[in-house]
């Protein structure tokens, strides 16, 4: 069979497996991504995922790009593995014009709907593994692997390469490498016999990765806990939070084993539900152990009157919002950013919160670790606001990194000298007059530094009061507390040239991998960007300069109704027109693409001072 | 309010073995209604722990939302206290005791926050083998909201207002032997001694403690027609045994009472002795508890002392193996693996 060769598609293409899902396909495909990344080139994978445990539609998507540009890619792609005979005519319009299709033709397939000049590659995968398996569990298993092994020949992957991971992956279960090998020679083998290999659209080896690492955020999250010294977790199950636990879970069976005594440094409990999940997080940190609990938007619905205890008693938490589209039932498996507004401000009363806003799984571990020292510091709870494409799906990102002289900032908190030092100890004194004040732990000392923690109906030294003037003074304290707290967060990252760009954007969270490429989409029509990334609320003085030095930003977010910008209006008074929201809210992650087809219509539809439409 | 009690002490009042007087065990003064039997359990609590010689500030006050989660603040000012949220004080003392097991938990609870808002969070922190104690001041009635019928109300009771409990009554002794608990009792806050005694026994007993205690609420549920009332209680209560706490340090041997009695060894070494034991008493068989509950309550009869108790079990830091060396003692040395471990956990990404 003759291969069309004419578009050349070096380093540069989309590959989209659709499977059913509980087949064992994710990992084969992580492992095709990974054997890519180990040839020196850029790739990303997402995992787009049912929820449901076997038997729907599941979708895997790497995207190739040596420049980088490591977003969805969004749009028909260059290759097709078709092994879901279930979704067969419609995944095939997921190919691109003059594509690749891979597919099983162990059963004949419905080529009817197939575009145009589509190199259509059959190979009788079924048939192979009828034939060398007899367990019908590997019969399955082993599907995929022999694709991988077909799409090494066609895209020019190095066996070797593929080899030495297979390998990698197995170490401990040696059992498994030579089978695994096995059926990826079976599918190698095949394809060089009976297509043209390689094709047009291949990898050829680069040397781009340097030290980077592929790794999901969720992993960043749990070993940031690890490293920051976190000794207790409540958690409640719910994608797509719930890997971190486990993660965190697998690291400390590992490195928080008391070398004398064989014994947990540390204690997770999986609770009832997420209100006991973050009582648990609240009653440690109150405690003086670091703590955190994971979830993600119906949880944190929950625990928001936990979140109001922790912000008027004063009790250092973190929790993790792996964010997802809402609600319960609505599509858990898929990413958003939807929950910037519940967590700025959830509870009742006057409450508002410190979020941190991680882009990367690197980002994750570090924001991780500052997240418990800004808890302990502030002694209020910090969010970690993740979302699923981030903390589910690998990213090429930057080693973890940890300064091995970095000592915890656990806070005030007295100890039994400091204790006896001081004359009289008031648990609300302002002492430093930035709104912290020191506090003390359970079994300190003897008789000094005790006392009675609960919301507001309380003097300076915790006396029970209903006293207005009392009232006001604490609240007025917390909102002095949460001006010190926009000093101390990490600052939103500017880049700009001296003159104000033609298109300023505002941004924040895993929005930050379609900036690149956007911004060199523009540069093909001679438009300049310049951009603020949001790290933190709440905002730091160089928020709002930004704002103020351009007439209009465009603020891109992964919700319907632009929570990011309404946020930024409130919080620093600015005029609506001042920002135009430029919206993803399909579940999806986000794509250059679509960031560059609303914002270009936007400035037609509504030319700078006439921003703001939502 | 809280009034600040009078620091005058008398000259020759008895110290304790680490030289406190039982006034170093008290709180402020209370704000609940006068007569209130809260005020009573408070007080047991003073003087329990005054007699245990514990270190007031080795003890954590947990509460929730209630009257019953105020009275932490009456009693033990030298402990620190948490009055924390509606229903959740088994989670927030879950976790506190995972950051420091070395401190004595003793929580206060009431009908509505355990049996209604909390009920969840209570069978839940009894499954995971909390070494804690846990109290419920238990007077059938909704205090702070000013009187209405709580899931721990007989079916039928009546409530100030004339409403009547048309559901069966939320047992919560014997929801707490069903679900694990190792020291399981009810008391009468107007039975002092045994009160004491029981409380005694509960913080010794290394493991989840449970004592309901009936404690009526004079502003809402003392009518003549109330089940919960002071009269009705001291008419219906009976006992299964008389109980007497024996600390480590007494020999046993010094004081013998004559007749019938029996001990249950505690974990620290402490006897809890029983006297006048009912001719079918046993504390070491759940379902003979049981029984003995819903018997006397078929008999109009409210059975109080100490119903179960099993001294062996592991609690949870024995299940979970947790540190000796309380987690949130731990600091950078034993926490963070450093920057060579991450070096080889970042070769596994590539």
């Amino acid at each position: 069979m003759t291969i069309n060769k004419k578009n050349e598609l070096t380093n540069d293409f989309v590959i989209r497996f659709a499977n059913t899902n509980g087949t064992g396909s994710a990992s084969a495909n992580h492992m095709f991504a990974k054997a890519i990344m180990r040839m020196g080139i850029p790739v990303s994978a997402k995992n787009i995922f049912p929820s449901n445990i076997q038997g729907s539609p599941t979708w895997y998507e790497v995207r190739v790009n040596e420049q980088g540009f490591l977003s969805s890619r969004g749009g028909p792609a260059d290759v097709l593995v078709a092994m879901n005979s279930q979704s067969f005519a419609r995944d095939l319009g997921d190919l691109k014009a003059g594509g690749t299709l891979l597919y099983d033709n162990s059963r004949q397939q419905d080529l009817t709907s197939i575009p145009e000049n589509t190199t259509a590659l059959g190979i009788p995968i079924a048939e192979i593994c009828l034939k060398e398996y007899h367990d019908p569990r590997l019969r399955q298993l082993f599907k995929n692997v022999i694709y991988v092994g077909a799409l090494a020949a066609l895209l020019d992957i190095e066996f070797e390469v593929l080899k030495i991971l297979v390998s990698d992956q197995f170490k401990g279960k040696e059992k498994l490498i030579t089978p695994n090998i096995f059926a990826l020679e079976l599918g190698y083998q095949y394809a060089h016999t009976h297509f043209d290999c390689p094709l047009a659209t291949r990898v050829e080896r680069r040397d781009l990765i340097k030290e980077q690492i592929l790794v999901d955020g969720n992993t960043g999250c749990a070993l940031g806990a690890v490293y920051a010294g976190v000794t207790v977790v409540g958690w409640y199950p719910i994608t797509p939070s719930t890997s971190v636990i486990e993660k965190f879970a697998s690291y400390c069976q590992r490195l928080r084993i008391d070398p004398a005594t064989g014994k947990k440094n540390y204690a997770i409990v999986q609770a009832e539900d997420e209100l006991a999940a973050i009582g648990i997080a609240i009653g440690a940190g109150w405690n003086g152990a670091r703590s955190f609990t994971a979830t993600s938007g119906p949880g944190v619905s929950l625990m928001s009157e936990f979140l109001g205890l922790s912000y008027f008693a004063e009790i250092p938490v973190v929790l993790m919002n792996i964010q997802r589209a809402g609600p319960s039932t609505g599509m858990p498996t898929r990413t958003q950013q939807s929950d910037i507004i519940a967590c700025a401000y959830a509870s009742h009363g006057d409450t508002k919160h410190v979020l941190l806003f991680p882009k990367c799984p690197t980002e994750c571990f570090e924001l991780t670790a500052i997240a418990f020292d800004l808890a302990d510091r502030l002694q209020t709870a910090v969010i970690l606001m993740s979302d699923l494409d981030l903390g589910m799906n690998d990213h090429l990102c930057e080693p973890f990194q940890w300064d091995d002289e970095r000592q915890y900032d656990l806070g005030k908190v007295l100890n039994e000298a400091e204790l006896d030092a001081i004359e009289q100890y008031g648990r609300y004194q302002d002492i430093d007059k930035d709104g912290i004040c020191p506090r003390t732990l359970a079994g300190t000392h003897p008789n000094k530094g005790a006392f009675f923690t609960r919301g507001t109906s309380r003097n300076r030294n915790a006396v029970y009061t209903e006293r207005s003037e009392d009232y006001v003074d604490n609240m007025q304290r917390l909102a002095r507390k949460y001006r010190t707290a926009a000093a101390l967060v990490p600052e939103a990252q500017i880049r700009q040239q001296h003159q104000v760009a033609d298109i300023s954007l505002i941004f924040f969270g895993t929005s930050a991998q379609v900036i690149d490429e956007v911004t060199a989409i523009f540069a093909e029509q001679n438009l300049t960007v310049d951009s603020m990334r949001i790290r933190a609320f709440p905002f730091g003085a160089e928020v709002p300069k930004f704002i103020e030095q351009r007439n209009n930003c465009f603020v891109i977010e992964q919700n319907r109704d632009g929570q990011m910008r309404s946020l930024l209006i409130n919080e620093l008074n600015l005029s609506p027109h001042s920002l135009t929201a430029i919206l993803n809210y399909d579940g999806l992650p986000l794509t250059a693409r679509s960031v560059v087809r609303m914002i270009s219509d936007a400035r037609t539809v509504a030319p700078i001072r006439q921003g703001g439409q939502r | 309010m809280s009034y600040a009690k009078s620091k005058f002490r008398h000259p020759n009042l008895e110290v304790n073995d680490i030289g406190l007087t039982y006034r170093d065990y008290e709180g402020v003064v209370s704000t609940l209604c006068a007569g209130c039997g809260h005020d009573s359990i408070s007080a047991s609590i003073i003087h329990a722990c005054a007699e245990l010689s514990i270190p007031p500030h080795k003890i954590a006050k947990m509460s929730g939302i209630g009257c019953s989660s105020k009275a932490p603040n009456y009693f033990l000012n030298r402990s620190h206290g948490f009055n924390s949220v509606h229903g959740r004080m088994p989670s927030v003392t879950t976790g506190a005791n995972l950051a420091n097991k070395d401190l004595c938990y003793l929580a206060m609870s009431g009908d509505g926050d355990t049996a209604s808002i909390g009920l969840g969070q209570f069978a839940h922190v009894i499954r995971r083998r909390l070494d804690m104690v846990y109290l419920v001041a238990n007077n059938g009635v909704y205090g702070l909201t000013k009187g209405q019928l709580a899931a721990t109300s007989d079916k039928g009771a009546k409530n100030k207002a004339g409403e009547i409990s048309p559901f069966n009554e939320i047992d919560l002794c014997v929801m707490a032997l069903q679900l694990g608990a190792s020291f399981v009792a009810r008391c009468f806050s107007g039975d002092r001694k045994q009160l004491v005694s029981i409380l005694k026994a509960a913080i010794c007993h290394q493991g989840f403690a449970f004592i309901d205690i009936i404690s009526p609420c004079v502003t809402f549920n003392n009518q003549a027609n109330s089940k919960r009332s002071y009269d009705y209680v001291q008419q219906h209560v009976s006992t299964g045994a008389v109980s007497d706490f024996v600390p480590v340090k007494d020999e046993i041997s010094c004081d013998l009472p004559s007749g019938n009695y029996h001990d249950i060894c505690l974990h620290d070494g402490s006897l809890i002795r029983l006297y006048k034991v009912a001719k079918d008493y046993r504390s070491d068989d759940k379902l003979h508890a049981v029984n003995m509950i819903e018997a006397h309550k078929a008999k109009q009869q409210i059975l109080t002392g100490l119903f179960y108790v099993n001294p062996a079990i592991d609690t949870y830091h024995e299940v979970n193996q947790t540190s000796d060396t309380p987690l949130n003692q731990l600091r950078e040395d034993a926490l963070c693996p450093g920057q060579r471990v991450l070096k080889s956990i970042n070769g596994s990404f590539r």
